[in-house]
């Protein structure tokens, strides 16, 4: 395949940054999207050219760190991550165009590599259980039902990307922030904080400048993982009932 | 800060403040339309006038709609509040955007909606609360009670082409902004439900075509009566 790819390209995070067009040539069906930027940031090593930056890690669709909005869709065509996205999605001739998650929240650094610790510190504010775990304990010993183990789980399976966001028209975390309140609020373990998690996590998501939610459901329809605005909706339960029947002021 | 400030002042309390109001002004639309009904009675607007005569006097619906004011203003008020927040969350544009991929148009532009059922209702306003209200209104009798005859006002406005085509496209955009305000209003209290959330989204659909239509049909009635 012969592609041309309009790519995102800024010095750091103070640069006003640009589109730049390279011409990438023999690009096979089976290469993954990643690989096919490997190919072309070898191309420009070789011609002594700054390489395209951009985030990746494991490479396998489990870790969240790989973003990319790619011709008008976070991840790009499919509903999977980038790193899970396939060249035979395209076709000979295409030209591609990439570009970084676009929020205020995730400021860019360097050409498509934008800082996504918002979402960690949003983690932070609540996103935990604060108990002495001791040894590991017996099977069965705090009984879960089925259906709420797996309603956790599928809120669980959030990687915290960030394509949400990237979707979203305001650029809003409530599916990433509801996933991570739903996951625990869910659970016995969760219930001790539950009502100051809610609170804290959405006064962080706030405090970190994303936006409202106008319930498009674009979160949801790009997300790679799959996690369903339900858990808009429960974060939304749990907040309102947080901040009516909390003790704090 | 307060808690009450604190929450309203949230993403997710002014979300629900613009929740409740729209749900408010749905029901709004249902006692509106009932009455508005009235003018195609074949009885030459008795019926109808009877109807607002008690509407203009009875106290309780002058406490309801002073409510409806507040409503509509706080809906517009925090509709500027959250748009205002939602633009800045982005300030950088994508230069290519699908977003016709994952959402209905009506569902991203609930703004410019909005925008535009608000002119109408000033429009509507000036042209029969104020004139009704405030301007001089012809008197018709029946059973020798004299009634303000409101039908004239209407039956005369609605005999303007012109009048009748702005009522009945902003009826439509008041459809498109219904078709999504209905049942993402539910969403935002929390209540989707595996059972519930399919049924509030057909009747969402249903209620946004069908009284819209019906607010439309009677300016056209009217129009081809005279």
């Amino acid at each position: 395949m012969n592609l041309t790819l309009k790519i995102w390209r800024q010095k750091n995070n103070a640069d006003k940054g640009d589109f730049k067009e390279y011409k990438i040539s023999d690009i096979s069906k089976d290469m993954s999207f990643l690989e096919m930027l490997d190919v072309l940031n070898e191309n420009l090593s070789e011609k002594g050219e700054d390489p395209v930056h951009f985030d990746h890690d494991c490479r396998e669709g489990i870790c969240g760190m790989c973003s990319l909005y790619i011709d008008g869709k976070p991840h790009g065509p499919q509903q999977t991550t980038t790193c899970q996205l396939h060249m035979r999605s395209f076709s000979d001739g295409d030209v591609i165009t990439i570009e970084p998650w676009r929020a205020k929240p995730f400021p860019v650094m360097k050409d498509l590599v934008v800082d996504r610790s918002a979402f960690d510190r949003i983690i932070q504010a609540g996103g935990y259980v604060s108990v002495n775990t001791g040894g590991v304990p017996d099977a069965n010993e705090i009984p879960i039902p089925k259906s709420i183990a797996d309603l956790a789980m599928d809120a669980a399976q959030c990687i915290g990307c960030g394509a949400c966001v990237a979707a979203c028209k305001n650029a809003s975390a409530m599916l990433f922030t509801s996933a991570k309140v739903s996951q625990l609020a869910l659970l016995p373990q969760g219930q001790v904080e539950r009502k100051i998690r809610a609170e804290k996590m959405v006064a962080q998501m706030d405090a970190e400048g994303f936006g409202a939610c106008t319930n498009t459901g674009a979160c949801e329809a790009e997300c790679p993982k799959g996690i369903s605005i339900t858990n808009i909706a429960r974060m939304n339960r749990e907040y309102f009932s947080a901040v009516v029947s909390s003790d704090t002021l | 800060m307060s808690w009450v400030s604190k929450t309203l002042s949230s993403t997710l309390g002014q979300k629900l403040l613009m929740a409740l109001t729209g749900l408010f002004l749905i029901l709004f639309l249902v006692v509106h339309l009932a009455g508005n009904l009235q003018l195609l009675f074949p009885d030459g607007g008795e019926s109808f006038n009877k109807y607002a005569a008690t509407m203009a006097s009875n106290p309780f619906i002058r406490v309801v709609s002073i409510g409806n004011f507040a409503f509509i203003l706080l809906h517009v008020i925090y509709s500027i509040i959250l748009t205002r927040r939602n633009k800045q969350s982005r300030p950088v544009a994508y230069a290519v955007s699908k977003a016709s991929t994952n959402s209905v148009w009506a569902s991203r532009n609930m703004g410019i909606l909005g925008t535009i059922i608000l002119i109408f209702l000033i429009v509507h306003l000036k042209g029969f609360y104020y004139e009704i209200k405030f301007g001089s209104v012809p008197m018709t009798s029946y059973e020798g009670v004299e009634f303000k005859d409101v039908y004239a006002i209407v039956a005369n406005a609605y005999g303007n082409i012109l009048y009748v085509a702005f009522y009945v496209l902003s009826m439509g955009f008041l459809a498109f902004h219904l078709s999504h305000g209905f049942a993402s209003a539910f969403q935002t209290l929390g209540l989707n439900h595996v059972k519930y959330s399919p049924l509030i989204k057909k009747v969402g659909l249903g209620f946004s075509i069908l009284i819209p239509a019906l607010f439309a049909l009677i300016p056209l009635v009217m129009f081809f009566q005279n």
